[in-house]
């Protein structure tokens, strides 16, 4: 069968490039094994030159495919089922680059690419570790290629293409509109191709700048994550326990920053633009990432303690190897669809699983094995730690870190214990709590050993010397934290009086943390910045800390449901977190008055706009918040709504919609109810009353459009509502070509639409009301108060800035050691 | 290495006294029977929205107060209160994961889940129609 219009050359090219890819970097992977530097041997440059070769082709292999799927993607050529599932004709530029990622296939294809990038990197930058860290890395690129490869052996399925045909992936199967004879039994329509007019498009929830910016920063932290794992077991493979310490450290350094920013871009988006309620809630999808960076950064601590103490090294590798094989874990669960009930992301499985799971295998089986074989001839120091030297509490931290890590990724795999066990056992009550309840602790810890360890020596500090450098710092943060506790404080109480004070404690602790570190720049490295990139990083590390902290505890619903609207609430109706702004009428919320006054769409997708005004009660403060919503989506009934906030520096006022009529429901079945009236006439309707003024008939009309006898009555009214205030209207209905015509006017607030029928012969008059609620344009919102939420931020780019002047100061060092 | 090795244990035991003390705040996974048999107690309802019964919800006069009927797998059925604004795709969903208490026969909801019919490769390839996905959006009569 032949089938027109499709380019199936495009297809041809991905799958061969995929193939390429495959092939080639298994070839890079098995000479760069060859390639062993330690060893003198003629052949090895040689070897190492078609390693290069070959992840240079295995590399332009990746860029090609993604360029190619790029390029399908704006040419929307939805013969591919990739192109047809995840973008359509109406979106612009950035959503259709970010349309490859929003699937499965296309997320590998982009990790490929970040690890591609380092991998050239390393070749210009790792000198004599070139050869034994490249073998790894390509090792792992052969890996990734195979989720993108689509081929089927045995039965077996191995990968999945992002170039399958739209027609071979079944989901025209059951289309008779695209079948001969419109019989699905028969083939398709040799032109089908031409009834699809537009793709399924981008989840409307994912077109968001965020979506475009988040996954290319995390999915290059992910593939970070290979190269200290790479470094370390080349070291503990090759034996060069000391060797591999300076030329991994950028490499540490610059994968924590980088997790650390991709993380933290995920929070910032649900807590932007997502209906989640804020930037963090435990969820599983959340947790698998920042394991990963958890154990990395212990691992970044202890190298340090390594590289100045000689201890510490197998606790360095293993965090090193823990955090990329956590990543490989983290995509297993969050690929496999085992979370199923315990996350908001939905996730469904990809019916690669058993791959998934043979991905980790493959890493961690022989990782296990050789540290096993060679963790006897570790070198070891025998020395008694002394209780004032810095590595040792360098290494609690550590510890600490790790304990987080293992504890947080405990409780997430849940249902991975259960279908281990096959147990049915369910999240608790208050997940969240489940979480902070523990980390808080963690958290006060953490803060204190990242105040005080840059005082204290490697080996071992002169206590009078600790205490001198540290008074000025101990004084500042003394007065800051009287400070705190005056003007801020600590105002949550939901989880008693415990643990309420070991948010008041760790926040002062971070406060002292970022005291104490940001003084150590002038105190300690005499305000060199070069060096100083680990005091600003720690500076950053606290003020996240007390970010969290403060925000999360002193965050208020301000929607706290008061307006007329809403009945008598029961017994235990909490939370009442919504309130409902009916169109054109003032509401009170928390310290603001609210009007919700209009809406309007976007031009080209069925996005609506509310525009709401928050006036402050004194009068100081008016912003208007335009929260958004897609409605009816592409016929998926029901609302997505995306957040809108007013950023202040010291807090974010922020709102959401979460209930809207439903449009299409919107028919006005209710007819008038007609009453005869006359002038001084009291009428009551549901809101209030109506009193009914002197008419005024008006025969001074144009006949050429009244016709003969034309005339127009108008009736002046006043409505009273039950708030007490009143509004006069004037009623218009007119007599021409010898019937009434009637010009109604709707009362938006009152839910009412008035009509003056007709005037009968004997002067008395007809007034038609009709209520109905579906008259009334609502929204209902959820709004939020978010103190220092800036601060959060701030604090982790701060700690990436920090991490990066590192970076930059280890990876100069290193290639300056390492020249011939 | 004697005071590290000791941290390292100390830590090993925290881990696994917090798992353990994490264990034990758990709840369950319930049918509507089972939920009604533990009257107060948190449970996690897996069930379906029962269409043939009307979904109260006016966010006109409370934006806070939800009620629908559930059904679950084995046919049992019952009342779901939920102060809250309805969940937005409530209609759609296929399945309907409830935490909350039963109490005074009805089912107190502290938060819902709602699970939208899968868009991925299995149902595709069956050809089933679901209502999550357009099932065959923008195609030419």
């Amino acid at each position: 069968m032949m089938y027109t219009g499709e380019w199936s050359w495009a297809g041809q090219i991905g799958h061969l490039s995929a193939i390429v890819s495959l092939v080639a970097a298994a070839l890079a992977s098995i000479a760069y094994t060859k390639a062993n530097p330690f060893i003198l041997a003629p052949e090895h440059a040689i070897w190492k030159r078609i390693g290069r070769i070959s992840f240079y082709v295995q590399t332009s292999a990746v860029f090609l495919i993604f360029f190619l799927l790029l390029y399908l993607i704006h040419q929307h050529r939805f013969e591919y089922h990739y192109v047809w599932k995840h973008s359509s004709k109406s979106l612009e530029f950035k959503y259709l680059l970010a349309s490859i990622w929003e699937g499965q296939e296309g997320s590998f294809l982009l990790w490929l690419l970040m690890q591609g990038v380092l991998g050239l990197i390393l070749i210009r930058t790792a000198k004599i570790w070139e050869s034994p860290v490249m073998s790894i890395v390509s090792f792992a690129q052969f890996c990734l290629s195979t989720m993108i490869i689509g081929l089927s052996i045995f039965g077996w399925k191995l990968g999945s293409s992002p170039f399958l045909l739209l027609r071979d992936s079944g989901v025209l199967d059951n289309a008779p509109a695209l079948h001969i004879d419109f019989d699905p039994s028969l083939p398709l329509l040799p032109n089908y191709l031409d009834k699809i007019t537009d793709g399924n498009d981008l989840n409307p929830l994912l077109q968001n700048y965020w979506m475009v910016i988040h996954p290319p920063v995390l999915f290059l932290g992910f593939a970070s994550t290979l190269i200290p794992f790479a470094f370390a077991m080349a070291g503990v493979i090759h034996r060069r326990y000391m060797d591999w310490v300076k030329p991994v450290q950028p490499w540490a350094l610059f994968s924590s920053a980088v997790l650390g920013v991709g993380i933290m871009m995920g929070g910032m988006w649900a807590y932007e633009s997502l209906t989640f309620g804020g930037y963090w809630a435990w969820d599983p999808v959340e947790n698998a990432s920042l394991v990963p960076w958890l154990i990395g950064v212990a691992g970044l601590h202890t190298l340090l303690i390594y590289r100045h103490s000689g201890q510490a090294l197998m606790s360095t590798i293993v965090f090193f190897v823990l955090t990329f094989l956590f990543i490989l874990y983290s995509t297993f669960l969050t690929r496999s669809g085992i979370l199923g009930e315990t996350s908001v992301h939905a996730f469904t499985g990809s019916g690669m699983n058993i791959q998934l799971l043979a991905l980790i295998a493959v890493f961690l089986l022989p990782a296990a094995g050789w540290i096993w074989i060679r963790q006897k001839e570790f070198p070891r120091v025998q020395t008694e730690e002394n209780l004032s030297a810095r590595e040792f509490w360098m290494y609690i931290g550590s510890l600490l870190f790790f304990l987080s890590a293992i504890l947080i990724i405990g409780q997430t795999s849940l249902p991975v214990f259960n279908k281990i066990f096959g147990t049915t056992i369910a999240p608790p009550e208050d997940v969240e709590f489940s979480y902070n309840s523990v980390q808080i602790y963690i958290a006060i810890l953490l803060a204190l050993l990242t105040a005080v360890t840059y005082y204290l020596k490697y080996k071992q500090t002169p206590r009078a010397l600790f205490w001198k450098r540290l008074l000025v710092p101990l004084g500042i943060s003394v007065v800051l934290a009287a400070g705190f506790i005056v003007f801020i404080g600590i105002h949550y109480t939901a989880k008693g009086p415990g643990f309420q004070a070991a948010l008041w404690v760790s926040a002062i602790c971070s406060l002292f943390s970022v005291v104490a570190n940001a003084s150590y720049i002038w105190i300690g490295i005499k305000g060199n910045l070069a060096k100083s990139g680990g005091a600003i990083a720690h500076v950053g590390f606290a003020l996240t800390l007390l970010g969290i902290v403060v925000t999360s505890s002193n965050k208020q619903v301000i929607s706290q449901n008061n307006n007329g609207f809403a009945t008598p609430l029961g017994k235990g109706e909490n939370p009442r977190e919504n309130l409902t702004l009916v169109q054109g009428v003032p509401a009170e919320m928390g310290r603001y008055t609210l009007t919700y006054e209009t809406d309007s769409t976007h031009p080209k997708k069925k996005l609506w706009f509310y525009r709401v005004r928050f006036k402050s009660k004194d009068g100081k403060e008016e912003f208007v918040l335009e929260p958004n919503a897609f409605v009816n989506y592409k016929g998926n009934k029901g609302l997505m709504a995306n957040p809108d906030a007013k950023h202040y520096w010291d807090h974010d006022v922020f709102t959401y919609v979460t209930s809207l009529p439903d449009p299409e429901a919107k028919e006005d079945t209710t007819s008038f109810r007609n009453q005869n009236v006359k002038a001084g006439d009291t009428i009551y309707y549901g809101k209030g009353f109506i009193t009914i003024g002197d008419s005024r008939r008006i025969d001074s009309v144009p006949e050429e459009l009244f016709g003969k006898g034309g005339r127009v009555v108008e009736l002046p009214i006043r409505v009273n509502r039950r708030t007490g205030e009143s509004i006069t209207i004037s009623l218009k209905s007119a007599w021409a070509s010898s019937q009434w015509m009637p010009l109604p006017d709707t009362l938006q607030a009152d839910g009412m639409v008035l009509q003056l029928q007709e005037q009968k012969e004997d002067g008395s008059l007809i007034l038609g009301v009709k209520e109905s609620d579906t008259l009334l344009k609502y929204v209902t919102l959820k709004a939020f108060h978010y103190p220092y939420i800036r601060f959060l931020w701030f604090g982790i780019w701060l700690t990436a800035v920090g991490l990066l002047i590192s970076t930059r100061r280890r990876m100069l060092q290193w290639l300056q050691e390492s020249k011939p | 290495m004697k005071k590290t090795q000791l941290a390292l244990l100390i830590g090993i035991a925290a881990c696994i006294g917090v798992l353990l003390s994490f264990l034990r705040t758990t709840s369950t996974y319930d049918t509507i029977e089972t939920a009604r048999k533990k009257p107060g107690q948190f449970v996690h309802v897996m069930a379906k929205l029962d269409k043939s019964q009307p979904i109260e919800y006016d966010a006109l006069n409370n934006p806070n107060y939800l009620r629908f009927a559930a059904v679950d797998s084995l046919g049992a059925r019952m009342y779901v209160q939920y102060n809250n604004a309805k969940p937005e795709n409530l209609e759609m969903s296929d399945r309907l994961v409830l935490k909350g208490r039963y109490r005074d026969s009805i089912f107190l909801c502290q938060e819902i889940q709602t699970k939208c019919p899968s868009k991925y490769k299995e149902e595709e390839a069956k050809g089933m129609k679901h209502p999550g996905e357009v099932p065959l959006p923008n195609i030419k009569p």
